[in-house]
């Protein structure tokens, strides 16, 4: 139904969307003056990566780390936060629950001055642990919520015979409450690892020591390596490695993570 | 809310205070690790920050005791703090102004589902899938004048990032290429969420498309605007990775950021973390008087 003329414009429009991440990928191997990569097609920016400081291998494993605790600290958090808010009432909970949303009003930057100071206090400076431990946080707000209202979403009469047939209550989150909720814990680890692994400031600000940066502060500190001289088919090759775990979660999510947000609207 | 707590429908049958009190107790058990993690992570790290802010607290030498707002004193006094807040307002307004017109125009194109625009929508929200890191990078070479594919077309090169103007509209291009999508996917689902029966009742009437959207796409988009709006809003006032990244605040401190103000005081040259503590203090009361405003105001013209 679209019209010929539509279709090109949009389609240039499309194209134009995605140029850039095409022309990173073929520059990253194409040949060009003051890079590793100065004649013909190869590998060489990626190479040079390998071999920058503690390795690509060494900043892949920190934030391979980094996001895969930041993922299970979520989920695990999020899901008993979640399970208490929806099915239970207690004293203080409402005040809780605004608190955590409350995290979402204040600046990244004014929080990671004073976690820098208490991190040194705890122990934790410099660890990857307690950068996961302070990305987990920044996620709270968004999982917490979406758990909530996912365990809110489970038909009343499965949460009540859950209860009814007399396990306890952990044992009725745990073999009957999960599977159900299962689409919630998805969303909110896949929102976790895009967080975590892509941060820039968290890790700026509490990662000193240069062999724990993750990859985004590793590529970015990459480009003052000599003299100034910035090597940009280096941080090609970078944008490359860090982009394409992403692109490839969203494009298995996309359904999933689209169709999330299109049922939403239907309900709202 | 019309969901009751399990243990308060199973309580019929039992002892309605015992019930009760262990009810409270599991809910208080479930919850601890929020609760944990909120106040060490947040609520003492805000207890921390005010103290800080009226404290003589070097990054080096530690707590050295109160020193009577002299932190807000010398952050206002920073001959970098105004440009830096008239700067940030300035793309803060030209950003959500180019994102939010270019979204709610990708939202129309691709309303409608099919596969040519399954096809558009993936192009358009592939790039928000990158981090704003990974972007900046990306955007840091192709504007470089040695790797730049965009250098091909002219004779005289051009300096993406050597005057304060073209850093300023480098950077919002690179803004708006990583958060188009995601905009356009809110308005679309605000989109979908009018009837056709609205539109069919217009067309019957006789209204022409620029009548149906003046009259009734865009009133009836206003709550997904409202929180396109503030979310842009806010998040541009907090721009920090896209300028540490592309323009490190130059040339000559023209790019320089609130949040990138906080992070120099706080960790470069100065190392003065009781004046970068006192001036975080003001962007977060300032952010707050903003976002309530634009609540109000977005609220208000609903009703």
């Amino acid at each position: 139904m679209l019209r010929t003329p539509t279709r090109v414009f949009t389609g240039a429009l499309a194209l134009l969307f995605l140029f850039p991440l095409v022309w990173a990928a073929v520059a990253s191997v194409s040949p060009q003056g003051g890079t590793a990569q100065t004649h013909g097609w190869g590998l060489g920016n990626y190479q040079t990566l390998a071999h920058y400081q503690a390795g690509i291998v060494q900043y892949l494993l920190n934030s391979t780390a980094v996001s895969l605790m930041t993922v299970a600290f979520t989920l695990a958090v999020a899901t008993l936060g979640g399970y208490a808010f929806a099915m239970f009432s207690f004293p203080g909970k409402n005040v809780l629950f605004l608190v955590t949303l409350a995290i979402l009003m204040v600046p990244y930057a004014t929080l990671l001055i004073p976690l820098y100071v208490l991190l040194n206090d705890l122990g934790l400076q410099n660890s990857l642990v307690g950068l996961a431990l302070v990305l987990t946080m920044f996620q709270l707000p968004f999982a917490v919520f979406m758990m909530r209202i996912s365990f809110e979403a489970v038909p009343k009469e499965l949460r009540e015979s859950a209860l009814v047939d007399g396990c306890g209550s952990f044992r009725a989150l745990w073999h009957i409450l999960l599977p159900a909720v299962r689409a919630g814990l998805v969303t909110v680890g896949m929102f976790a690892f895009l967080a975590a692994w892509n941060d820039f400031i968290t890790p700026l600000v509490l990662i000193s020591d240069s062999s724990k940066a993750p990859l985004p502060l590793a590529v970015a500190n990459m480009r003052q390596q000599v003299m100034g001289i910035v090597d940009y088919g280096a941080t090609e090759a970078g944008v490359v490695v860090l982009a394409l775990p992403c692109i490839l979660i969203f494009l298995a999510l996309q359904r999933h993570y689209v169709r999330g947000f299109m049922s939403g609207a239907l309900k709202g | 809310m019309t969901v009751r707590s399990i243990p308060a429908v199973a309580a019929e049958t039992h002892p309605r205070r015992r019930r009760r009190w262990s009810s409270s107790l599991a809910g208080w058990g479930y919850a601890l690790p929020t609760a944990a993690f909120v106040l060490i992570f947040f609520v003492v790290p805000i207890g921390i920050v005010a103290r800080m802010s009226v404290s003589d607290w070097k990054l080096f030498t530690g707590d050295r005791g109160w020193n009577s707002g002299k932190n807000f004193q010398s952050a206002l006094d920073d001959r970098l703090l105004w440009p830096a807040v008239w700067f940030t307002v300035k793309y803060t307004v030209v950003t959500t102004v180019i994102l939010l017109v270019l979204a709610l125009g990708l939202a129309l194109l691709v309303q409608e589902s099919s596969r040519w625009t399954g096809f558009l929508r993936t192009s358009f929200l592939i790039p928000s899938a990158l981090g704003l890191a990974s972007a900046s990078l990306l955007f840091y070479a192709l504007y470089s004048p040695q790797s730049s594919p965009l250098l091909g077309f002219t004779d005289k090169p051009i300096s993406f990032l050597g005057t304060p103007m073209s850093a300023l509209w480098s950077t919002v291009v690179l803004i708006v290429w990583r958060y188009a999508g995601f905009y356009m996917l809110l308005l679309v689902v605000g989109l979908q969420s009018i009837s056709g029966d609205v539109y069919e009742a217009a067309r019957l009437d006789g209204a022409n498309r620029w009548q149906t959207f003046r009259r009734i796409t865009l009133p009836l988009l206003r709550p997904s605007l409202a929180l396109s709006t503030i979310l842009c809003v806010t998040g541009s006032l907090l721009a920090f990775d896209q300028f540490y990244i592309l323009t490190k605040g130059g040339p000559d401190n023209s790019t320089i950021t609130i949040v990138q103000l906080v992070y120099n005081s706080a960790f470069q040259g100065r190392n003065d973390l009781g004046r970068a503590a006192a001036l975080s203090i003001l962007v977060l009361g300032a952010l707050l008087i903003i976002n309530l405003v634009q609540f109000r105001s977005l609220r208000g013209k609903e009703n």
